[in-house]
């Protein structure tokens, strides 16, 4: 039996050059932004420009945990893998930010709170939310088949996206009831920290995209090498 | 077929085998008795403080022994192949998943009400003036787990270690309920009573939401 050369699905770059090039131009100008041109805060000093980057990557994280959600439900009404790839690689790209989150979090707090850690609503909702996704992934490495674990992880994704609002709301009202450090003075932000603020959203935006786009297509080649791989099998059967 | 019907056949073909194996109501029962007893070392069980921590472990354990005893949910059905028949049968797929919901919310709250009594007892709070308060929080509260610990059996079934896997899914979803169980417990046991509205509401919302998106993704997980 003649074997039939499969043509291979041609895969185009996975990110132009430019938005690579953008991406690295916006990360330097938001690390000259929040390392130098921003000025000083007053109370915590020096510290409080790690600030910029923790609050941008959080944000970052959640909108790749939004779009999880966004391809698990696009995953179960069409069943076209390339929403179950865009999941993966959203939700590997949303606990990488939320664990910059969480490593630059208590970097910050130590100087100014005295302590690495405290149960307060925001870093323990974080946190929670941080688990969930990481609980996805690994539900992802224990299915084999590749249908099936983009079915069951769509579902799970989906549940875990719903979660996100009432795990905020409980830890919020539960912890409010609490003492609780006071984050934040209150005072007049300098108008150059807030513009700081943004440039940083939008250079961890770009880095989101780019590595989503990238794990994206990773994803894509896997399951065209498994694909190939069955079909052999199945021909030197 | 209609869904209602087809739910409650379903229902109590679950309730006949857990009756007539009687396997896993007991085995649950006795789980929890011994999580309350190992967490009377953590502190000093008598004393007042058992209010203010009592109802958060008496959760805790709950929330544990759901996410052990809905394993077999799904599972009791793949060691013969019955859920091919199952789903065979001209009914609403989301009816095999809701009778199986019905059935875990009714053997949970089983388990609980046997051991609230006992967790009374040895924790020493007084539970019989306000019981209708607690039973309301406990129907709230086991709605919630037995509609995500059902659709997360069923996703844990079709994986590898699914015993480990299962806690892992379900727990950290399920900080919300264990939170706000646990919020309003505590103001039912507290002294004046009170059933806190917030809470009740939250839970509430909770489990509308789950229900619903088990609804909406239940006829996906049985397939094959």
């Amino acid at each position: 039996m003649a074997t039939q050369v499969q043509t291979l699905p041609t895969t185009r770059p996975a990110i132009s050059v430019p938005s690579v090039l953008l991406m690295f131009f916006l990360l330097a100008a938001a690390s000259y932004g929040a390392l130098i041109w921003a000025p000083t805060e007053n109370t915590m000093g020096i510290v409080q420009r790690i600030f910029y980057f923790h609050v941008a990557s959080a944000w970052s994280g959640f909108i790749s945990f939004f779009i999880v959600f966004f391809g698990s439900v696009a995953y179960l009404r069409t069943r076209a893998p390339k929403w179950d790839w865009l999941s993966v690689a959203s939700a590997e790209v949303g606990v990488a930010f939320f664990t910059v989150v969480l490593v630059t979090g208590p970097i910050w707090a130590k100087p100014v709170w005295g302590i690495w850690w405290t149960w307060d609503a925001r870093l323990t909702s974080s946190f929670l939310l941080w688990v969930l996704f990481v609980s996805y992934l690994v539900l992802r490495t224990l299915v084999e088949e590749p249908e099936r674990r983009a079915l069951v992880s769509a579902v799970f994704g989906i549940f875990a996206a719903l979660d996100i609002p009432l795990v905020y709301f409980s830890i919020w009202w539960f912890r409010t009831q609490h003492p609780q450090p006071v984050i934040g003075d209150g005072g007049k932000l300098d108008a150059r920290m807030g513009w700081v603020l943004l440039l940083c959203w939008a250079a961890t935006l770009g880095v989101m995209v780019v590595l989503i786009r990238l794990r994206y297509r990773l994803e894509a080649l896997r399951s065209e090498v498994d694909a190939l791989r069955m079909e052999s099998a199945r021909s030197t059967r | 077929m209609t869904l209602a019907r087809a739910t409650s056949v379903i229902l109590a073909k679950e309730l006949r085998t857990e009756f007539r194996s009687r396997q896993l109501l007991g085995t649950t029962a006795v789980f929890v008795l011994i999580v309350i007893v190992l967490f009377s070392f953590t502190f000093n069980p008598t004393s007042t403080e058992s209010r203010r921590f009592g109802p958060g472990l008496l959760w805790l354990a709950f929330l544990f022994a759901g996410s052990l005893m809905l394993q077999s949910s799904f599972l009791r059905e793949q060691t013969n192949d019955t859920l091919a028949a199952l789903r065979l049968a001209p009914i609403d797929p989301f009816s095999i998943i809701a009778g199986k919901m019905a059935a875990n919310f009714l053997f949970l709250l089983l388990v609980e009400v046997i051991l609230l009594p006992v967790f009374a007892v040895l924790y020493n709070v007084a539970i019989l003036p306000v019981l209708p308060q607690l039973l309301l929080v406990l129907v709230m509260g086991t709605i919630g787990l037995a509609a995500t610990g059902t659709v997360f059996s069923a996703v844990a079934a079709q994986a590898r270690l699914r015993e480990l896997l299962l806690p892992l899914l379900l727990l950290p979803v399920l900080a919300p309920v264990l939170i706000a169980s646990t919020e309003a417990t505590i103001g039912v046991l507290q002294d004046p009573s009170e059933l806190s509205l917030v809470w009740l509401t939250f839970l509430a919302c909770f489990d509308l939401i789950f229900l619903t998106a088990a609804w909406m993704v239940g006829e996906y997980l049985l397939e094959e």
